[in-house]
């Protein structure tokens, strides 16, 4: 039990609920700080009388068990005080149920459609028009609107340090609330098994200062810019046209699956959309650096990175790989 | 000693109550929750059509009357039967238990006519929830009503060899038990699929 | 009796008489075969599943591990919830019921042997059957609550294996809850009234109450799930307007009344053993059969706690957060009544009581962190992570198991005529204790610091790496532990101390009759006057309060003092009971001469009730039946040629089973 302390003081742990930096996460952990506290003291009573009663009452030369049958009082009380504890809890657990339930409001309330699919998140700023993947970015300060959808199978959209959990069913919409105190980056993770690569399934939430994030919004409102080097052109004309017909050796091309504003003909929208690619720090499913060597890896074969990755393995030559990822990385 | 005691086909139990009573009533407990649970899939799916047909495409209910009657009256037959061997008659008890079951499967040949005009009318297993709901929660009753049939014409050749015992009432009362469960199941069945509209 | 002149039938439908040998256990009825059979069976589910734990602390135990793909990982998580639900800790418990509950309540059977043993061989097909998934192209994958749609994914025929091997089971679960209820509620001994059964009975009762009603339930899902699968229904299918919140529902509202089935029993086995040792009626008897009967009550209006997160609202939530809290109180009873029990007793710490205590004290914690999460906000966070996993493993494991373990070496000495060694016993327990919470206690922690439950692997650097190490030592520590009961086994075997009737000084019926208790159970059936009739036949209390043997031998002027003295301290409705109006002259009080000579009519008494010693003759029909049911499961998957053989053998099997020469079984 001690350890429980313990671990709470650690730094190094930066997926965990007892360090709630969000006011709804904060409302969890007080009900939680309360609850817990209320176990302990139950538990090394509790614990502490049937110990003494093995230790006391253990077996000795003349020692006879008294032959009693029970003691009604005494039942009864057993019964109401530990009901009594429990109406004790339940009033704010049932007062916070309501008021985490309840829909933020305001002009400026900024609202996010989350889709959880396998094995990747999509973010669609409904009022801002953006959609992203993975990253989730919000300003700090201010309540979050979340709608959470389904799509193919159960997913469950967890930031622990921010708050809740809203499973993410097929055919249903439900909402959630997060907010961020602090600038910074904050882990989460499908929370819900989901085949495969549920391992996988990472995201994070980047919180910034108000300001930062209305740039971080224009920045993600431009179209992406066209290549301007010979190799990047190269990366944009396989990412809509593949090798030959729309097709590489293994699949479809990139812009049956993705796509990317400003590039005419990659609208597909099964996989992440890849505008701003280069301006993510991670990819697929938030478990890789966004960096030269992973992104060549990734491409090369996709499944074998990522068990189950609905990216198939395009088969691509490493000509084809140098161009795709010189054309991903100018997409700031 | 035996002379006192009736054979020990009626074993002394605790309740008084017989043994093999006691556990078709378990079981039939047991099917309330069965059956709840396939009703409740359909309550919720029976809107749930999709490109498919709908309920009131389908349902022909005074065709599906007539049959939930038979399966009534099979009720009354499997009554007869039972009064017939309390009173002694195991003749009377076979043509009751032919009749009953004689009836049950005129209502499984409507079921299955049913079945076929829905297909043909394009609503299949497959077509959408609501039909998947519709097909499985007939079908078993179907199902069970077959079951029941096969019981009863058991029973029936059973009793023509001598082979229920000395005494033929308890099997024959347990069966119909069963047999009345599934009657009133397909009462309820009738009425939540066929009766209460769908909106 | 009727059986002696009914017709004998030879040939195609002749009972079977072996009664030693392969033969006798294939087609006995006996309740105390079927009982070793069923615990043998778990016990080697529990060793599978326990290596599938293994494997899985192997891969979890360093980050980033890489002992196990992804795939076969998931096919362990999923397999080992399983096999330890549907094939350890269920058919644990009915082995315990099967051998115990027609000697504790003084029958000579359950009130449908073959019954019986069709139970167990179906239980025995459904885990060959999901088993054999894993020769045949994959087991399941999806989990052990198989959450729709995911579970429709066509990818290996794993789910089809879960839906149709459960539904195998759960026919297994079915046929056994409806025998032990009509056994417990019509073949009890004259005189044992409901208030006066053993605990474990009533436990038994309850459970088998909890099964009937659930069995269906999730039966509907699994038939659901099958016809998804198979024949493109859409129960679950959201491109469909399914709505796969369905499957939750359907299978949460079996689900959790499910956690009470697997943990009544050790209940009961703990309220039986706890009294033995301390030397002392439990405490509170009624409010332990009462609170047991509303736990099971109350069960089945918490399902939806395991939804929190599924977004039901914030009133569902609220009012599944309240009945989850308050089915905190009668458990809460159970701990105290339990303590009660120890108080003031002359507490002897063998083994099966270590077991006990250990299982009130790990209980206790698991029921704590139970009620934490009835905190809905703060369940958002705890669920589907580690936190979740712990608890349920110091429910499952602390809970259920210990108590399991505390009632396979109480009974031991019953069941095989042998004693366990306490020396190693008392080792088993405690490096079982030190290696469960070595395992099961970092999980908490991990959940809390944000460690998803199913995950193949974990990430460095999340603050998880200690915590999961720890836990993979702890988990092999358990292993050991269960050499060691192996090896306690072995030595038993060989060279144990021989048991006699009743080794521990006990309370209730079985001790009565030799170890192992001879076919028929009792020579004569006893007839009951007091709850822990048995204790009461060798002690009687005096006023000051404590007991005093009774003259070894006692006969009737003694069982006459007795029992004007416990008049006093029994609840008058029992005491009023005119059971002594039936009372043969010689109810026996010692162990009971072997007598097997008379066995048609063994004296009066049993004559008197109508139980003649006469045993149903085993049967090979049980078997065969139950042996159809995989094959109709492999049918569906492979091939209609298997379905239709199956279906004969099942029609075959019952007719065989109706035909069959008669017997005492109704």
């Amino acid at each position: 039990m001690a350890a429980f302390a313990l671990s709470a003081c650690s730094t190094d742990t930066p997926q965990s609920v007892l360090q709630p930096q969000g006011e709804f996460a904060r409302k969890a952990d007080a009900l939680w700080d309360i609850t817990f506290a209320i176990a302990i003291a139950v538990f090394v009573v509790v614990q502490g009388l049937l110990l003494y009663a093995i230790f006391r009452y253990r077996h000795k030369p003349g020692r006879e068990a008294a032959q009693f049958h029970g003691n009604t009082r005494l039942e009864i009380a057993m019964t109401i005080i530990p009901a009594l504890i429990l109406l004790g809890l339940a009033v704010p657990t049932v007062a916070t149920v309501f008021d985490l339930a309840a829909e933020p409001t305001g002009a400026d309330v900024i609202h996010i459609s989350v889709e959880g699919r396998q094995f990747w998140w999509r973010y669609d700023y409904t009022d801002l028009d953006i959609v992203t993947a993975n990253e989730l970015h919000i300003p700090t300060g201010q309540p979050i609107d979340l709608s959470i959808e389904g799509y193919d199978v159960n997913h469950s959209f967890w930031v622990p340090r921010l708050g809740g959990t809203q499973d993410v069913v097929p055919g249903r919409t439900s909402r959630l609330t997060l907010e961020a105190d602090d600038p910074g980056t904050y882990l989460g993770q499908c929370k819900e098994f989901c085949g495969l690569s549920h391992s996988n399934m990472n995201l994070r939430v980047i919180a910034h200062d108000p300001g930062d994030f209305e740039q971080w919004v224009s920045d993600q409102q431009e179209p992406a810019a066209a290549p301007s080097d010979s190799l990047a052109a190269e990366g944009a004309e396989l990412f809509v046209n593949g090798a030959a017909d729309a097709q590489f050796a293994g699949g479809p091309s990139c812009a049956s699956c993705h796509a990317i504003e400003g590039l005419d003909g990659a609208v597909g929208i099964i996989g992440p959309n890849l505008t701003h690619f280069a301006a993510r720090n991670t990819f697929a499913g938030a478990i890789f650096q966004n960096n030269e060597s992973n992104l060549r890896a990734w491409l090369a074969n996709p499944p074998e990175r990522k068990p189950g990755s609905q990216m198939p393995n395009l088969q691509l030559t490493t000509g084809q790989i140098d161009a795709l990822v010189a054309y991903l990385q100018t997409l700031e | 000693m035996s002379a006192a005691h009736p054979p020990a086909e009626h074993p002394h139990t605790s309740t008084g109550l017989d043994n093999a009573k006691l556990a078709m009533w378990a079981f039939l407990g047991s099917e309330c929750l069965f059956f709840g649970s396939f009703i409740s899939t359909y309550l919720l799916y029976r809107n749930v059509t999709g490109d498919g047909p709908t309920s009131a495409d389908l349902y022909d209910i005074p065709y599906t009357s007539i049959s939930s009657f038979v399966l009534l009256m099979s009720s009354l037959t499997m009554v007869l039967a039972l009064s017939s061997v309390q009173n002694g008659d195991r003749r009377a008890m076979r043509i009751w238990l032919m009749a009953t079951a004689f009836l049950g499967l005129t209502f499984i040949g409507g079921q299955v006519f049913e079945f076929t005009t829905f297909v043909e009318e394009g609503l299949t297993l497959s077509t959408s929830a609501f039909g998947s709901s519709f097909f499985v929660l007939t079908g078993f009753h179907g199902a069970h009503v077959t079951i029941g049939i096969l019981m009863l014409l058991g029973l029936t050749v059973m009793s023509s060899f001598g082979r229920l015992g000395p005494d033929d009432s308890r099997p024959v009362e347990v069966v119909g038990l069963y047999w009345h469960f599934v009657d009133i199941v397909w009462i309820v069945i009738f009425t939540v699929i066929y009766l209460i509209p769908s909106g | 009796m009727a059986t002696a002149v009914a017709p004998q039938q030879g040939g195609l439908f002749a009972r079977p008489t072996a009664k030693t040998g392969w033969w006798s256990w294939m087609t006995t009825v006996d309740h105390k075969k079927i009982g070793i059979l069923y615990g043998v069976t778990a016990f080697f589910f529990f060793i599978v599943g326990g290596v599938e734990a293994l494997l899985i602390r192997a891969q979890l135990a360093t980050p980033n591990g890489e002992v196990l793909s992804p795939a076969v990982y998931n096919q362990l998580f999923t397999m080992h919830g399983l096999t330890m639900i549907f094939f350890v800790v269920i058919p644990m418990g009915t082995a315990l019921m099967n051998f115990l509950l027609p000697l504790m309540i003084g029958a000579r059977d359950v009130a449908f042997p073959r019954l019986n043993a069709f139970s167990y061989w179906v239980f025995l097909s459904a885990g060959l059957f999901m088993y054999s998934a894993f020769l045949l192209g994959g087991a399941p994958d999806g989990g052990w609550f198989g959450y729709a749609p995911l579970s429709l994914d066509p990818v290996t025929d794993g789910m089809t294996y879960y839906s149709l091997g459960l539904q195998i089971a759960g026919i297994a679960s079915l046929a056994g809850a409806i025998n032990f209820i009509v056994t417990i509620i019509n073949m009890r001994a004259p005189g044992m009234t409901l208030m006066r059964m053993p605990v474990f009975v009533w436990m038994t009762l309850i459970t088998s109450f909890l099964l009937l009603f659930a069995v269906p339930v999730i039966g509907v899902a699994l038939w659901e799930l099958m016809f998804d699968r198979l024949f493109g229904a859409n129960f679950f299918d959201p491109a469909a307007g399914a709505d796969p919140l369905l499957w939750q529902h359907l299978f949460w509202l079996f689900g959790h009344p499910e956690v009470y089935i697997m943990i009544l029993p050790a209940m009961g086995i703990v309220s039986e053993v706890l009294p033995a040792f301390s030397r002392k009626p439990l405490f509170g008897y009624p409010a332990i059969v009462f609170s047991g009967a509303a736990i099971a009550f109350m069960g089945w209006g918490v399902w939806a706690h395991h939804m929190f997160a599924a977004g039901l609202g914030p009133v569902a939530n609220s009012a599944f957060a309240l009945s989850t809290m308050f089915i905190a109180v009668p458990t809460g009873v159970k701990i105290f009544n339990w303590i009660g029990t120890i108080w003031g007793g002359s507490v002897r710490l063998t083994t099966p009581f270590l077991f006990s205590a250990g299982f009130v004290s790990m209980f206790i914690i698991g029921g704590l962190s139970g009620v934490t999460h009835s905190i809905v906000p703060h369940d958002a966070q705890q669920t589907d992570t580690y936190y979740v996993v712990g608890h349920l493993h110091y429910v499952l494991f602390g809970g259920s198991i210990f108590g399991l373990f505390s009632g396979i070496y109480y009974w031991w000495p019953k069941v095989f005529g042998r004693l366990l060694s306490e020396k190693i016993g008392k080792f088993h327990f405690l490096l079982m204790l030190v290696g469960f919470n070595l395992t099961f206690m970092p999980f908490h922690i991990l959940g809390l610091l944000g460690m998803p439950r199913r995950q193949y692997y974990f990430p460095a650097n999340r603050g998880f790496e200690v915590w999961n190490l720890l836990a993979s030592i702890g988990a092999f520590t358990i292993a050991v532990s269960i050499l060691v009961f192996l090896y306690n086994v072995a030595v038993s075997r060989k060279k144990g101390e021989a048991a006699g009737a009743d080794p521990w000084d006990a309370r209730t019926l079985e001790w009565m009759t030799t170890s192992p208790p001879p076919e028929h159970n009792f020579d004569a059936i006893p007839v009951v006057r007091h709850r822990d009739d048995f204790w009461y036949r060798k002690y009687i209390t005096t006023p000051e309060g404590e007991s005093a043997r009774v003259f070894a031998g006692g006969a009737a002027s003694d069982e006459e003092q007795h029992s004007s003295e416990a008049a006093s301290d029994e609840p008058p409705s029992s005491s009023a009971e005119g059971a002594s109006d039936r009372e043969p002259n010689t109810a026996g009080a010692a162990p009971p001469e072997s007598s097997s000579e008379e066995r048609p009519h063994a004296g009066a008494s049993a004559e008197e009730q109508g139980h003649g010693i006469h045993l149903p003759s085993p049967s090979y029909f049980p078997l065969l039946t139950a042996a159809g049911m995989p094959v109709i499961g492999y049918g569906f998957i492979y091939s209609p040629i298997l379905l239709a053989a199956g279906a004969v053998m099942l029609l075959v099997g019952a007719f065989g089973w109706v035909l069959e020469p008669p017997a005492e079984e109704a």
